[in-house]
């Protein structure tokens, strides 16, 4: 089985029914020994769309209405972060971890009495790929509203924040000034070649300006060909109630849920040694 | 007390706070330094440093520490190990005297291994921040380290590559066939390394016991490491489980190893555990260590060092356990510490250099994220110049694309075209077994073998039916 006519100068491999069984970039066949001209614009292709991927921004107006249905507190804040653009804020984590003034004003201003305390606050963050987040914030959390909802004991929730050119640890600036027990962010990841949508999940009790990242639970790789919407908020689910039943996250805070898979897993048979 | 350095140019008088402050002004311009304060405040300002570094007997690095003996044991172990005896021959020198006596004639392969064990990381810093790229190059080739565990790496003229076969979920079949794929592109000679998608150490025997069978059965000269935190692999070894090469992150500062979750001690303890093993047939070189620019920063345990600085001083944690690899992942920590192609490269060619100098059996990460401004042009750039540095290993992964970690290295191909256009070889021992095997038609000429090997079209036919996903 040829992709290539014969003398054209590509090599095909005769184990290319291999690519069944993974996303790798297996069987590529060779020109010489260089990559043949389709796999080589294939991946310049992929590698466009992944930088393209980090610089579209979040089309903040839309995903406010998409995510108003939802019913999360009361309204949708729109804060930013004190990255002014896209450029400063790949090089200045630090400033990409802060809100600007305006946007913290506007979280403190209400707060003429003491705020009530809540037991989540939820941000909603552009991070490294606006689309991840733009196509997979709205159907996770209509997915994790219905769990909270259903969840035995009651959840009080501060209004959704939806934030631009943030880093995970702004949440902690929002859940203190929400006076949220728990904030959860939801983050646009780092875009790979073959996942540019990838939405991040991080959950951090008693948040504060200044927490580090052993702090957190992390929940990676939430997008419809990756972890899949309702997998996702049954395991974050389970760890929002640890979480709160044991006043703690991150590296104490072990997620379980998984055991159970990686004990029945099949092991390690393959057609190599099997 | 924190001595101050000056430097007077024309009618101009400068002053250095400190020796880190005239480090990091004197390195070229990167990300990082800029996000940590210490970079120079004008492109002048960092020329007069460098132009004062120069002048700086080596001898300062041992007096005026950079880090404190007393707060840091990596401080401890460069100053405790610093053999007075190597240094002897070069005591007299400045930094700037150092550049010119390793470019010279004088500076053969042989001596420059005899000096080796009197020159600091902070000296070898020091020389790379006044050095060009082509200097970075040239002396580096001259730096030979060879290192053993299943076969020989670092002979002149060779140059390996890390079969990395990543995979999201750690799916046996998808692992194997990645691997299949590399061997059959001449890869893997200097270790078969998997990054595990689910780190823990029941996953880690499992992919252990995984590659083990691979190496046995088609009885590869290679060896194998899962990269998990060198806790889980000593758990491992007391489980019985087949550990060739123990693997650690390391950093330049006893902070940084102390937030990777590790001191010298683990270090130790681990080299000792994986060598009772036995498992090496022609050395016992069994440790495994990534480095990278900018992860002190990142940890906040930076001291007000420039990164690459505290990249250097990683390469003393390094030689002090013998590893059989070494590499720098140096595109992998993003925009923040190195902005684009141009620092990505430079940053490479240091850390090559440093690490050889020091003795290091130094490979690299060729690499970048997709937030980076960078692309496989500068990939290209920098594994051609590596190459003519005398690189030790480099990655090889299908078609550039990790699809586990989410960045681009180079590819199986990428390897044989610097094979190809640089003469370079494999390992001899992998070099031989390519031959044997008729995996390559000509190993001499790099030209793989154009239909699939025999012991290789076997297995092809067990793969599983309809399985597809």
């Amino acid at each position: 089985m040829s992709d290539h006519p014969p003398d054209h100068g590509v090599t095909d491999n005769p184990w290319q029914r291999l690519r069944q069984f993974t996303a790798a970039r297996i069987g590529l066949g060779r020109a010489g020994t260089s990559l043949p001209t389709a796999h080589s614009l294939d991946f310049q292709l992929a590698h466009a769309r992944a930088q393209d991927a980090v610089h579209l921004p979040l089309e903040v107006e839309a995903l406010c209405g998409d995510l108003a249905g939802l019913g999360i507190g009361e309204g949708v804040q729109r804060l930013h972060s004190r990255a002014v653009d896209r450029s400063t804020y790949l090089q200045r984590p630090d400033l990409g971890r802060r809100l600007d003034e305006a946007s913290r004003r506007r979280l403190v201003e209400s707060e003429d009495a003491p705020r009530p305390a809540v037991d989540l606050a939820i941000a909603v963050v552009d991070g490294l790929s606006s689309l991840a987040v733009q196509q997979n914030a709205p159907p996770f959390l209509e997915a994790l509203t219905r769990r909270l909802a259903e969840d035995d004991s009651s959840w009080s929730l501060a209004p959704l924040s939806v934030v631009e050119q943030g880093r995970v640890a702004i949440g902690d600036e929002i859940g203190e000034c929400q006076n949220a027990r728990a904030v959860l962010v939801l983050i646009g990841e780092r875009p790979g070649l073959s996942s540019p949508d990838s939405l991040g999940l991080y959950l951090t009790w008693a948040p504060w300006v200044g927490l580090t990242d052993a702090g957190r639970n992390c929940i990676s790789n939430v997008r419809p060909s990756g972890f899949a919407f309702e997998e996702a908020s049954r395991r974050l689910m389970y760890l929002l109630r640890e979480s709160r039943a044991r006043e703690l996250s991150g590296v104490r805070l072990k997620d379980r849920t998984q055991d159970d898979v990686i004990e029945s897993s099949v092991g390690m048979r393959n057609f190599l040694t099997s | 007390m924190v001595k101050a350095y000056h430097h007077t140019l024309g009618s101009r008088h400068y002053r250095f706070a400190s020796l880190a402050e005239l480090m990091a002004k004197a390195t070229p311009s990167r990300s990082g330094d800029r996000l940590a304060g210490v970079i120079a405040e004008s492109a002048e300002e960092r020329v007069v440093a460098q132009m004062a570094l120069a002048e700086l007997p080596l001898t300062t690095f041992l007096e005026d520490h950079l880090v404190p003996y007393r707060e840091d044991e990596i401080t401890r172990l460069i100053i405790d190990t610093h053999d007075a005896g190597a240094f002897a021959s070069i005591r007299h020198l400045t930094v700037g005297d150092f550049r010119n006596w390793l470019l010279s004639d004088l500076a053969s392969p042989e001596v420059i291994a005899r000096v080796r064990a009197g020159i600091t990381p902070e000296m070898a810093a020091a020389v790379s921040k006044i050095m060009r790229n082509q200097d970075l190059i040239l002396v580096a080739s001259k730096c030979r380290v060879t290192t053993a565990f299943r076969n020989t790496i670092g002979l002149p003229g060779r140059l390996a590559t890390r079969l990395q076969p990543n995979h999201p979920t750690d799916d046996a079949t998808g692992i194997a066939a990645s691997i299949l794929d590399g061997l059959l592109y001449g890869n893997g000679d200097a270790v078969i390394g998997i990054n595990p998608a689910t780190d823990n150490v029941a996953q880690s025997i499992k992919l252990m016991t995984l590659m083990d069978e691979v190496i046995q059965k088609y009885r590869i000269p290679t060896q194998s490491c899962v990269l998990t935190h060198v806790t889980n692999t000593l758990e491992a070894i007391e489980q019985g489980a087949p550990v060739d090469l123990v693997f650690q992150s390391i950093g330049g500062t006893q902070a940084t190893n102390e937030s990777f979750g590790f001191d010298l001690a683990t270090l130790a303890e681990a080299q000792d555990a994986a060598r009772s093993l036995k498992r090496g047939t022609v050395g016992d070189n069994v440790m495994y260590f990534e480095t990278g620019q900018g992860s002190s920063l990142s940890a906040n345990a930076h001291h007000g060092l420039d990164q690459q600085t505290c990249e250097a001083r990683a390469y003393a944690v390094a030689r002090h356990f013998d590893p059989l690899l070494v590499n720098t992942v140096v595109g992998f920590i993003g925009p923040e510490y190195l902005f684009d192609g141009k620092q990505i490269i430079r940053a490479g060619l240091e850390d090559h250099f440093c690490a050889k100098l020091l003795g290091v059996p130094m490979g690299c990460d060729i690499c970048y994220t997709n937030h980076a401004a960078a692309d496989q042009d500068d990939m290209d750039n920098l594994l051609t110049l590596l190459g003519t540095a005398g690189c030790t290993f480099i990655m090889g992964i299908p078609g550039s694309d990790d699809i586990m970690l989410n960045y681009q290295t180079t590819s199986f191909h990428d390897a044989l075209y610097a094979r190809r256009v640089l003469d370079l070889s494999p390992a001899p021992e992998f070099e031989r077994w390519l031959d044997e095997m008729a995996i390559f038609e000509d190993v001499a000429r790099h030209r793989p073998s154009g239909r699939l090997p025999e012991a290789f079209a076997r297995p092809l036919t067990r793969l599983p039916e309809g399985d597809v996903r």
